[in-house]
């Protein structure tokens, strides 16, 4: 089947998909845009996070033909012609990026944060990341990273660390 | 496979019934790891996004009309005053990524008795809304299952939505895995208290076939509330009765040895938090809730 969606601003269309297939494969293998991760495809790991209709979820978990005629912005929508979003910065000035597989879906997860919260509490942060796994950084960084980025925001400015 | 869109109820419900090995899909935090590893291939599936009234809930008469496809993200979000019990389960389903898809109407229809929404549900005598193009009937939560993974749903019903009394008393919900989220529940433990009426609710999860009532710990409890005067005084509950109830609670239960827990240590586990919820929840009560 065809489905025809809004990806990071732009009509695109996708042709023989199949109607079980998930939105990641369609993402990743039809439409060209890998910054979306494939690793468990059973919504573990949260490397795949992208905003469906503005709502933070797991690409992995959405049938690709219910994205038909919706809105979906991933990742490669964050680093604009004026450099790096704000949490990216964040995450590289923290070093909270190590082998970089889990970070685009901790910048989904980061965003969507501190969108609902721009000053999360410590607690609040490790509640919404929750669903990201990293295996390299053991969170640390990655706090430290989610920090920083709302102190900036709250600031209004991206001043060096 | 063939792939369904449905634009609102009349339509959801004829293409089940024309249809009836279509599966339903909403959130698909269930269904999609299924389709995912191969290890279901339904002929049909039917999407319900596009069907308004699923994602809409309602307060009427002392009751929360709540939409099958209500994500679990908006019940905390917008009724945990309402239906506490079923908030803080619904809090420790998933991930946020997982609570912003994920809906009553799915753990009802997955029929696991880990599904963590569903104990509160059973506590506290919610009914299930069920239709199809024959007519519509309403169903105790409390007989919705009849196994694992298996409910009474025919094959051209669909779940419309889930009746919850507004919570009349304190409530709570305890639930064991291995970390403090993302976890597949070992057992879960779900209390309602209801002072205007005396009674006591409660259902154990994801400690046998499906999720279970446990009959004689509520019968203990409502009997020596009464019969203490406890209610109106709002004493400290007796240590012996709150054993004795994690006791009758854990005799309730019907565990297996599984990847998640042994059947002993989930006995004892369902013990522990039937005893700490109802610590919690008299609490409450003596602190002026309900």
């Amino acid at each position: 089947m065809r489905i025809t969606f809004e990806v990071n601003g732009t009509t695109q269309s996708a042709d023989d998909v199949w109607p079980g297939e998930s939105l990641l494969y369609v993402l990743r293998e039809r439409l060209g845009l890998p910054g979306t991760k494939n690793a468990c495809e059973q919504g573990e790991c949260g490397s795949c996070s992208i905003y469906l209709d503005g709502t933070l979820v797991c690409a992995c978990l959405v049938a690709a033909p219910q994205a038909h005629g919706r809105e979906v912005r991933t990742v490669e929508s964050f680093a604009g012609a004026d450099g790096l979003d704000p949490v990216q910065q964040a995450f590289i000035d923290c070093g909270a990026v190590q082998c970089g597989f889990c970070t685009p879906g901790l910048i989904l997860a980061t965003d969507d944060l501190l969108a609902r919260n721009p000053q999360p509490a410590d607690a609040e942060i490790r509640e919404a990341l929750a669903g990201n796994l990293c295996r390299c950084t053991g969170y640390e960084k990655i706090l430290d990273a989610v920090r920083l980025a709302s102190a900036r925001r709250v600031a209004g400015g991206d001043e060096p660390s | 496979m063939d792939f369904l869109y449905a634009g609102s109820w009349d339509e959801a419900l004829a293409a089940k019934a024309e249809r009836p090995p279509a599966v339903p899909i909403s959130g698909g935090t269930d269904l999609m790891v299924e389709l995912n590893f191969d290890r279901r291939r339904p002929e049909a599936l039917l999407d319900l996004n596009g069907v308004a009234e699923l994602r809409e809930w309602e307060q009427t008469d002392g009751v929360v009309r709540i939409g099958a496809a209500v994500p679990f993200t908006r019940i905390i979000g917008e009724i945990a005053s309402l239906v506490p019990g079923l908030a803080i389960a619904s809090r420790t389903v998933g991930s946020p990524q997982i609570r912003n898809r994920g809906t009553l109407g799915g753990q009802l229809g997955t029929a696991s008795p880990a599904g963590d929404a569903l104990p509160p549900l059973v506590s506290v005598d919610a009914l299930v809304e069920v239709a199809s193009v024959r007519g519509a009937r309403t169903v105790a939560v409390g007989e919705f299952f009849t196994g694992p993974k298996r409910n009474v749903l025919e094959p051209d019903e669909l779940i419309r939505a889930v009746r919850v009394p507004v919570a009349d008393g304190p409530q709570q919900f305890a639930k064991v895995g291995t970390r403090n989220a993302m976890v597949i529940s070992v057992c879960g433990f779900a209390l309602s208290l209801h002072p205007s009426t005396g009674r006591v609710g409660t259902c154990i999860g994801s400690a046998g076939p499906t999720v279970l009532r446990a009959l004689e710990a509520e019968q203990l409890l409502e009997a020596e509330l009464a019969d203490g005067g406890l209610w109106e005084s709002r004493a400290a509950l007796p240590q012996p009765l709150m054993l004795r109830f994690g006791e009758l609670a854990s005799q309730a239960a019907k565990p297996i040895d599984d990847v998640r827990g042994t059947a002993n240590y989930r006995r004892h586990a369902v013990a522990v938090m039937a005893r700490r919820t109802l610590g919690w929840a008299w609490q409450d009560y003596q602190g002026g809730r309900g």
